[in-house]
């Protein structure tokens, strides 16, 4: 096996005019670095983003921005869903060398679907700021993840919700990805959002519940027809299918509460 | 690049995407942090970098220019223990060892993060790590005691030249 041609970008300007669809971008390395070591990766060409100056976390008012390269274990302090959500995250030594962009742009897992974040985010309605084939865009989370593989994601901004709430399935391990776990957050202009980490290919709002979510049992009920189940070493289609309206039941509930 | 480890720097000259556990262990000799499942999972590997616990088999080295990396062999000398190493030896909390020097990493960076006592504290921070003997009350035990300041640090525990090895284990069966 031949070493890969490494790229070391010193500044985000760096980051961007090095980068192209194909590259292996890697943040923290909690990824990218156990699938070289097993064989399952062999990148011809990867960047490494650990001195481009893309972690930080900065607040404008009630806006929140998030690097690229900040640890999970940073957003931790963040409010619901956000901060149960990155608290969730496997254990503290992976939670703090993992990075939100890494954990937002994976693919899937071989055993399971990654991007624990997602769900937290795509909740509080936040936007991704990412370069790549036609220059730098920004554009909502939910946009961003289909053609998450080809961009370079910069950083992530929401706006802190008035009320938010996490309700995960707990982890069979630390170490396993989310088996199902459902967010909520009603933003300040009172827009209720609810999504789901844990189904297949990458995490999803769940239109027809949000459409309910006046009604617990009802968004509960409407909840599965949302969404196309993972059916993985973790749990099965069946089990998530029917768990699916329990947690987004605790999670209206809870925001309820937080209201 | 450069990488000072236990307070020596050396010059690396491994490629860029070399987990940091392969150079302790191939490059510098340094064979504490153990190659378990190499995948982040098992937490055996685990050294301090920048005085926090990490995954050495997950950290690319070109991440770590000028870091400084403490393992198992820079907290303490066998003459002079270091707090969580005296306490997982006052209470057995070693049996086949593997996983030992990861969790006393990740016990030491839980102290030095002012962690408390509670059992239930110590084991979300030692729940990425895995003893394969299963030898989790021991360890628990022995950070429990280390936090609650029940251990005496720097207590000489090895016989001297001469002098007859300690009959007594502590902690060990009657």
């Amino acid at each position: 096996m031949t070493a890969p041609d490494v790229l070391q970008p010193s500044s985000p300007e760096e980051a961007v005019s090095l980068f192209e669809a194909g590259v292996t971008v890697i943040g923290g390395g909690t990824i990218v670095v156990p699938d070289m070591t097993s064989g399952r990766l062999r990148p011809e060409k990867a960047m490494l983003l650990t001195g481009a100056g893309l972690s930080g976390i900065t607040r404008a008012g009630s806006r929140i921005t998030i690097g690229a390269t900040t640890p999970v274990s940073e957003l931790v302090a963040l409010p619901a869903p956000v901060g149960p959500c990155a608290a969730n995250v496997a254990d503290i030594e992976i939670r703090a060398q993992g990075t939100v962009g890494g954990n937002l742009c994976a693919g899937e897992g071989l055993e399971a679907p990654r991007g624990d974040l997602q769900g937290a985010l795509l909740a509080v309605g936040a936007t991704v700021r990412s370069a790549g084939a036609g220059g730098e865009t920004t554009e909502p989370l939910e946009d961003f993840l289909p053609h998450r593989q080809d961009r370079l994601l910069l950083d992530v901004t929401f706006e802190e919700p008035s009320a938010g709430a996490f309700a995960p399935l707990i982890r069979p391990h630390t170490h396993d990805y989310t088996t199902l776990a459902v967010s909520a957050a009603r933003a300040a202009d009172g827009t209720l959002r609810l999504a789901v980490s844990g189904v297949a290919g990458h995490a999803v709002r769940l239109p027809g519940a949000e459409a309910k979510a006046s009604d617990v049992e009802a968004a509960a009920g409407a909840s599965p027809a949302d969404v196309t189940f993972a059916d993985d070493a973790l749990a099965s289609a069946w089990y998530r299918e029917r768990t699916l309206p329990v947690l987004v039941r605790r999670a209206l509930t809870q925001l309820q509460e937080d209201s | 690049m450069k990488l000072t480890v236990n307070g020596v720097q050396h010059t690396i000259g491994a490629a860029p995407l070399t987990p940091l556990l392969h150079v302790l262990r191939e490059e510098l000799g340094i064979t504490s942090p153990k190659a378990g499942c190499q995948q982040g999972g098992c937490g055996s590997c685990t050294v301090l970098v920048g005085g926090a616990p990490r995954r050495a088999c997950l950290l690319p080295i070109a991440a770590l220019d000028g870091a400084e990396v403490t393992t198992v062999e820079g907290l303490g000398t066998a003459e002079a223990l270091s707090p969580i190493q005296a306490a997982f030896h006052e209470h057995y909390a070693a049996q086949c060892g593997f996983c030992t020097s990861g969790m006393v990493i990740a016990a030491h960076g839980y102290l030095e993060g002012g962690g408390s006592s509670e059992r239930e504290s110590i084991q979300k921070a030692l729940a990425g790590h895995v003893c394969r003997c299963t030898g989790y009350v021991k360890i628990i035990d022995a950070v429990e005691a280390a936090a609650g300041g029940e251990v005496v640090a720097n207590q000489r525990w090895l016989p001297q030249p001469g002098e007859e090895a300690p009959v007594e284990i502590p902690g060990a069966p009657a």
